[in-house]
């Protein structure tokens, strides 16, 4: 019972993370159509981009915390203005492959800029582990479920209540119909790209003080994160939320139950799995559209 | 500019061939013996490489100051192999095929030494590597020897202490690569002859974010001890989990993180780690009746002055390998056979990595005494005693 629920803690706090990167590639999806291979990426440049305002530059936390989710947004904003929407054909699979340089490029760029060698940031609050019938609960899972919790929520309200959400949206349906409207489907796309690279960069902030970030974490977690969103169904906020959770919890008990050696095999399995029996995901509604 | 800049530039290496040409103190009367290099210079692994070249051009440059081998100069060609097998290999057609070497030293990692050993013993040179793959010298093959110590003797110090400290059942906790299947191995060997049961191996992947489940499914069969059994980060995770869980069982560590970096990454978590290391990380702490002290303490300021940076425990294995040759090289006058038996029969050589007594069948020479364990206290390195 106790291996249980620490299995299930474990699990969650991956899958948290494994959610808040699925959402960044479900926000983009919806508003372009894309998948953006270089989620990843920012991931990293989140986690390092925190470790050089905060142990570096000896800022305060929610001022390093904002700099570097702005310092994400604004390569997020550069890659969309300078590699995408400069491509002649942008056909679906061209503008994907232009992705998959861009993450090569960041991950180049973040190893010259932070070296090889792997990097700790301590716990946000310096507050013990808790203690809860017998398995031990981290102040960081807390920390990372609480800002999951916040940035669904704003993001209901945004694609819900406001109107640049709705016009959003609506560029994601239609962008020709969208430009008729007057709609500046351009400027949309290139909030999509901020804000989904700023959705990456939490996501490495808050995973930072409980692992070691480096220059290459990006394309595990990306990866991760693209098959939670798969798993959910690319598009679905709800469903990226649950792929990521099930996900987290799926490989931490497959490695207490099974072997520590079928941990990475199992998102794929489930990738695998999810992709030949409902191809549209946990919660997706229309099927995905195949490039 | 740049024309500018290029003119300065060769005035420069003008100007120093100059002044070393009158610098030279010693008329050398015999052809000089040549000593090939080949470490990870550059690339992921420059960590080990880099302090390999300059330790070797440091013992090249003490023994011609000296006047050299039996009126011999040395001269050492070194190349990069990157980390990289296939130019490990290149490297090593050149200097046997256009540098003409006598022997060579290196390379620093056991997948590049493993390439290019049929090399030299096709080509009869010996070779002294810098790696500590097991696979180097066992079973022998009589070109090829070898100074780092191999994670047999690692395991040996490990689970010495443990015996004395009475600790009967280990839960293991192995890295996903060589480096981890290796010490996994062993590990599981020879836990029997020090009467240690493993009632848990469990891996982890290089780049895992939390171990935590696994850290789980060893508390639940109750071990002694857990041993970690890998290189950065990942054993700085595993470190940080225990202190997270209120682990109450004791963890060790391998000799893959005895560095500064592992007490940096884990921070507080690191303290109460044991691990096996080698000498050169305590130096200051060896009671004066150990015979590597005071070689130990020459060579780190030596190397300190020298280059201008802390010293790492790996280029005390290229330092290590040049003093043997050098003990070869004596006397056999260039013969590339008289060269390998002399390296065999170096013994009691007391170097940074150990004592060395090569035999005929032992090609790496080192005994236990290579490795000692420390605790880290308050970040810093503590030796513990037998």
């Amino acid at each position: 019972m106790q291996e249980l629920l620490q299995y299930f803690f474990s699990g969650i706090t991956n899958g948290a993370i494994y959610a808040i990167i699925a959402l960044g590639f479900s926000m983009l999806y919806n508003a372009t159509g894309l998948i953006n291979f270089a989620q990843g990426e920012f991931v990293m440049l989140g986690a390092l981009g925190l470790i050089t305002f905060w142990r570096g530059l000896q800022l305060p936390l929610p001022i390093a915390f904002i700099c570097s989710v702005a310092g994400v947004s604004i390569v997020g904003l550069l890659l969309e203005r300078l590699a995408i929407r400069s491509v002649r054909k942008p056909h679906p699979i061209v503008l994907i492959i232009i992705t998959v340089g861009a993450s090569i490029l960041l991950r180049g760029v973040g190893m010259l800029e932070w070296g090889k060698d792997a990097y700790s940031a301590p716990s946000f609050s310096r507050h013990s582990s808790f203690e809860l019938a017998g398995a031990t609960l981290l102040p960081q899972t807390l920390w990372i479920l609480g800002s999951l919790l916040l940035i669904v929520i704003g993001l209901q309200f945004f694609y819900k209540r406001t109107l640049t959400g709705k016009a959003m949206q609506a560029c994601a349906i239609s962008k020709r119909a969208a430009s008729l409207l007057g709609i500046p489907s351009e400027r949309m796309v290139l909030l999509a790209f901020a804000l989904s690279a700023a959705m990456g960069g939490v996501g490495g902030i808050l995973i930072a003080p409980i692992t070691m970030s480096s220059y290459d974490m990006g394309t595990m977690l990306g990866l991760k994160g693209f098959c939670a969103a798969m798993l959910g169904g690319l598009g679905s906020s709800w469903g990226s939320i649950v792929g990521g959770l099930v996900l987290g919890i799926l490989e931490a008990f497959g490695v207490g139950f099974v072997s520590s050696s079928l941990k990475d095999a199992i998102a794929f399995i489930l990738l695998l799995l999810i992709l030949y029996v409902r191809p549209a995901g946990i919660f997706g509604v229309k099927a995905v559209q195949r490039f | 500019m740049r024309y500018g800049r290029s003119v300065l530039m060769t005035t420069c290496v003008a100007l120093a061939l100059i002044v070393s040409g009158i610098s030279a103190p010693v008329c050398w009367s015999e052809e000089p013996y040549k000593i090939g290099g080949i470490f990870s210079i550059t690339g992921r692994t420059s960590f080990l490489g880099d302090p390999e070249k300059r330790s070797l051009e440091m013992v090249v440059d003490d023994i011609n100051k000296k006047g050299g081998i039996d009126g011999h100069k040395l001269e050492a060609v070194i190349y990069d192999s990157e980390g990289d097998p296939t130019k490990a290999v290149l490297a090593a057609n050149k200097l046997i095929s256009k540098d003409g070497v006598l022997a060579v030293i290196g390379p620093s990692l056991t997948p590049t030494t493993l390439a290019i050993v049929p090399i030299f013993e096709k080509a009869k040179i010996p070779l002294i590597s810098c790696a500590a793959g097991i696979k180097i010298t066992e079973p022998v093959k009589p070109y090829v020897f070898k100074t780092a110590q191999s994670d047999v003797l690692a395991v040996k110090t490990v689970y010495n202490y443990m015996k004395s400290k009475n600790i009967k059942k280990v839960g293991i906790l192995s890295v996903e690569n060589a480096f981890g299947e290796s010490g996994k191995e062993q590990l599981l060997k020879q836990a029997p002859d020090f009467g240690i049961e493993v009632v848990q191996s469990e891996t982890f992947g290089a780049k895992d974010t939390d171990m935590t489940p696994q850290l789980t499914k060893i508390r639940s069969v109750k071990p002694d001890a857990i041993v970690c059994w890998g290189t950065n980060p990942g054993p700085a995770v595993v470190a940080k989990n225990v202190k997270q869980m209120n682990l109450d069982i004791p963890l060790y560590q391998s000799h893959g993180v005895a560095s500064p970096k592992f007490i940096e990454l884990a921070g507080e978590a690191a303290n109460g780690n044991l691990l096996p290391t080698g000498k050169i990380l305590v130096a200051q702490q060896l009671p004066d009746s150990d015979p590597q002290k005071q070689v130990l303490l020459d060579y780190i300021s030596q190397f300190e002055k020298l280059n201008n940076m802390p010293v790492s425990g790996f280029g005390g294995y290229a330092y290590d390998a040049m003093h043997i040759l050098a003990k070869a090289l004596e006397g056999s006058g260039g013969d590339r056979e008289k060269i390998r038996e002399g390296i065999e029969k170096v013994s009691g050589y007391t170097g940074v990595t150990g004592t060395f007594n090569f035999t005929p069948e032992d090609h790496n020479g080192l005994g236990s005494d290579a490795f000692v364990m420390v605790e880290i206290e308050n970040g810093k390195w503590k030796l513990l005693g037998e």
